[in-house]
């Protein structure tokens, strides 16, 4: 046998190439997002929302549960990027900030300073329990128990963590 | 010869009768000052450094012996609040006695490193663990430690990352291109978890810990319950022993997949981290159907698991188990021989052996650079003492052996996928868990896919009176600012991604 160091990746693209790609078709809308939104966001910024957007993703203290299922929406079959919804490295480029965790103390300033560099107009959307309502830390001596309070929150993710499926539903009723 | 020392420490002490599975023992501060010695010769590995604030405060130094695997745990009093600290002769204590004295207000005599470590002076109160905490004082700005020189600047990032990563602090200094000094600043994700531990149900105790570290979520439920059933005496069935380790072994093969695409993506190359992702994605499903969760949060419950697995999904195990197999043989072959690749993942972030075994550190970091341990190979590990499995170890101690470990480790896995669907026992999965008026001190080690995660609780009448986690990361943090010395900046991802440390098991 010649040593063919190209075969193991030609046979991959080969075969992906035939088979078709990965990703799965898009889930429905979730209704309880689309009425979350309709009370939260006004007219004008409505109209903004429905084209391309740009998310930043900050973690305010999760366990890195709700990370790793957000992390899963950027893979071959759920896709995120198909809707034209991709995560950017700096607030300052970015439309939405999908905030996890119950805010720990420790991290509330960098949440605050992470909104502020966040250019209007924005939206802000709370993935997972913790980030709603503290979750299993609320009441502890080091969280403030959501985020809620701290930065105004349009739109609730629910799920210990939600399921990338779920995060999908909800995120695309920001594009609805 | 280690075993002999942890006798000598045992003899010299007063052996605590309610703490299993393995000895507690109560000693002086001589003996404290003498194990502390042992840590500084590398006799003794530290396996964990805890306090308990009850009158009088204690600290906890969890102590292993490598080489015939013996556990002790040895407890001073402090009633002056004082301790010596380990941590003055052997640094891999050092942030373990950190923030013994931000949560506990306990003072290590002699701690060279004095900065706050958890505490930010964010938080309402000081000393949170004290059955009398103060109100909050507010503290010093944080003081990174110098790196001087012609040239040098500082690069300080987090921590919030242009990544989905967890939040954390890093401080370089750099000449140019070349990392001369790289300083971590945790406690950032800190939540108070051992506090919302106190005076908790055990039920409710293992789902916190399940909450440690998300991506740990079994293991850690596994290391509780563990040691909330060793406190108690009560035995876990066979069967639920054996869906135990399924759901571990299954979290393993997850994470590691997970984490040897996003190395790749790390040195941009997106191919196999793709067809990795598919490959985690489509072992979460599995789990999902298995577990009724795709993480597996809440299955490991005290007495057992929480629900039998159907019939059909530990079926479909077997077809995933033969999916991921092939795969890993593809992706890796690809690993293997794409020279872009390894050129990034060669000769990077390199972990020297000495420093492997001087930190205790677990996991891929250690097994990367010589050293041996794995938690599954400890006496007591039922159902490992059935199986057949080797722990794979390398010695190069880079980037590239911590990628070998991993993808050796999940061949490894999927074999013991097979032995335990094999052999499955019947009968229940779930002892009766009544922890009501039921007093007891246990300790429970589980090897997570980052190493050894342990749980000590202390049950007090049906209620956790104290429980502390030890997250593998303790032991491993330091040994990232050692690799990226003398790497370039750009490599620092690369680096940490190959580390894969917590951020929110080590904060808790």
């Amino acid at each position: 046998m010649t040593y063919d160091p190209g075969a193991a990746m030609r046979n991959i693209v080969l075969r992906n190439l035939f088979r078709g790609p990965y990703t799965e078709p898009s889930p429905p809308v979730a209704d309880e997002a689309l009425k979350q939104l309709a009370a939260s966001v006004n007219q004008a910024a409505m109209r903004r929302l429905g084209r391309s957007l740009s998310i930043r993703e900050v973690d305010a203290g999760s366990c890195n549960g709700c990370e790793l299922e957000i992390h899963a929406l950027n893979n071959a079959i759920y896709d995120l990027e198909r809707f034209g919804l991709r995560f950017v490295a700096s607030p300052r480029h970015a439309d939405v900030l999908l905030v996890t965790g119950p805010v720990t103390k420790n991290m509330r300033e960098a949440l605050e300073r992470t909104y502020r560099a966040t250019p209007d107009p924005k939206w802000v959307v709370a993935v997972g329990d913790c980030a709603i309502s503290g979750g299993l830390f609320s009441g502890s001596y080091a969280v403030e128990g959501g985020i809620k309070g701290i930065i105004p929150v349009d739109l609730n993710i629910p799920g210990c963590p939600p399921t990338p499926e779920q995060l999908l539903r909800g995120l695309l009723a920001l594009l609805s | 010869m280690s075993d002999a020392i942890l006798h000598e420490l045992m003899g010299a002490g007063r052996v605590v009768a309610a703490h299993r599975p393995w000895p507690r023992v109560e000693v002086d501060r001589a003996v404290w000052q003498l194990a502390a010695a042992h840590l500084k010769d590398g006799k003794l590995t530290c396996f964990g450094l805890w306090a308990e604030s009850q009158e009088p405060p204690h600290v906890h130094l969890a102590l292993l012996a490598e080489t015939t695997h013996q556990v002790v745990v040895l407890t001073l009093a402090c009633p002056d609040g004082r301790f010596p600290s380990i941590g003055a002769v052997h640094p891999p204590a050092l942030r373990l006695e950190r923030a013994i004295q931000d949560l506990h207000g306990l003072t290590a005599e002699g701690l060279p490193d004095s900065r706050p470590w958890l505490d930010h002076g964010r938080w309402t109160v000081r000393h949170p663990m004290k059955p009398t905490a103060s109100a909050a004082q507010p503290l010093l700005p944080y003081a990174f430690l110098p790196a001087t020189g012609d040239g040098l600047h500082q690069i300080p990032v987090g921590p919030v990352h242009a990544g989905i990563i967890e939040p954390g602090h890093f401080r370089f200094t750099a000449n140019g291109e070349t990392v001369v000094r790289l300083e971590p600043r945790l406690g950032y994700v800190h939540r108070g978890l051992e506090s919302l531990m106190q005076g908790a149900e055990v039920g409710h105790g293992a789902k916190l810990a399940g909450r440690a570290s998300g991506d740990s979520t079994v293991a850690y439920a596994i290391a509780f319950c563990k040691a909330a059933e060793a406190a108690a005496g009560i035995v876990v069935p066979p069967r639920a022993l054996w869906l135990r380790a399924l759901a571990a072994e299954i979290e393993r093969i997850a994470n590691h997949c997970g984490d040897i695409g996003a190395i790749c993506n790390d040195a941009s190359f997106t191919l196999l981290f793709m067809e990795f992702g598919v490959v985690r994605e489509r072992v979460l499903r599995a789990a999902r159907a298995c577990f009724g969760h795709r993480l597996m949060m809440d299955f490991v419950v005290p007495g057992g698991v929480a629900a039998d697995p159907s019939a059909d999904s530990l079926i479909d195990l077997r077809s995933l188990r033969a999916y991921v197999a092939k795969q890993l043989k593809n992706l890796t072959q690809i690993y293997d021989t794409t020279a872009s690749l390894q050129d990034r993942t060669v000769g990077t972030g390199i972990v020297s052996t000495e420093l492997v075994h001087q930190y205790g550190a677990g996991g891929v970091v250690g097994r990367a650079s010589g050293r041996t341990f794995d938690a599954r190979r400890l006496p007591l590990q039922a159902p490992y003492d059935h199986l057949q499995f080797a722990v794979p170890v390398l010695k190069a101690g880079d980037v590239n052996a911590r990628v070998w470990v991993r993808i050796q480790e999940v061949e490894q896995s999927l074999n013991l996928l097979d032995q335990l669907l094999g052999d499955l026992p019947d009968g229940p999965v779930c002892a009766d868990a009544n922890f009501s008026g039921m007093s007891g001190q246990g300790i429970g080690v589980v090897e997570g896919f980052r190493g050894d995660v342990l749980a000590w609780l202390r049950l007090d009448h049906g209620r956790i009176a104290r429980c502390h986690l030890r997250d593998p990361s303790w032991f491993q943090w330091p040994l990232l600012e050692a690799a990226i010395e003398g790497n370039i900046v750009a490599d620092f991802p690369l680096c940490n991604k190959s580390f894969n440390c917590s951020y929110a098991g080590h904060d808790l």
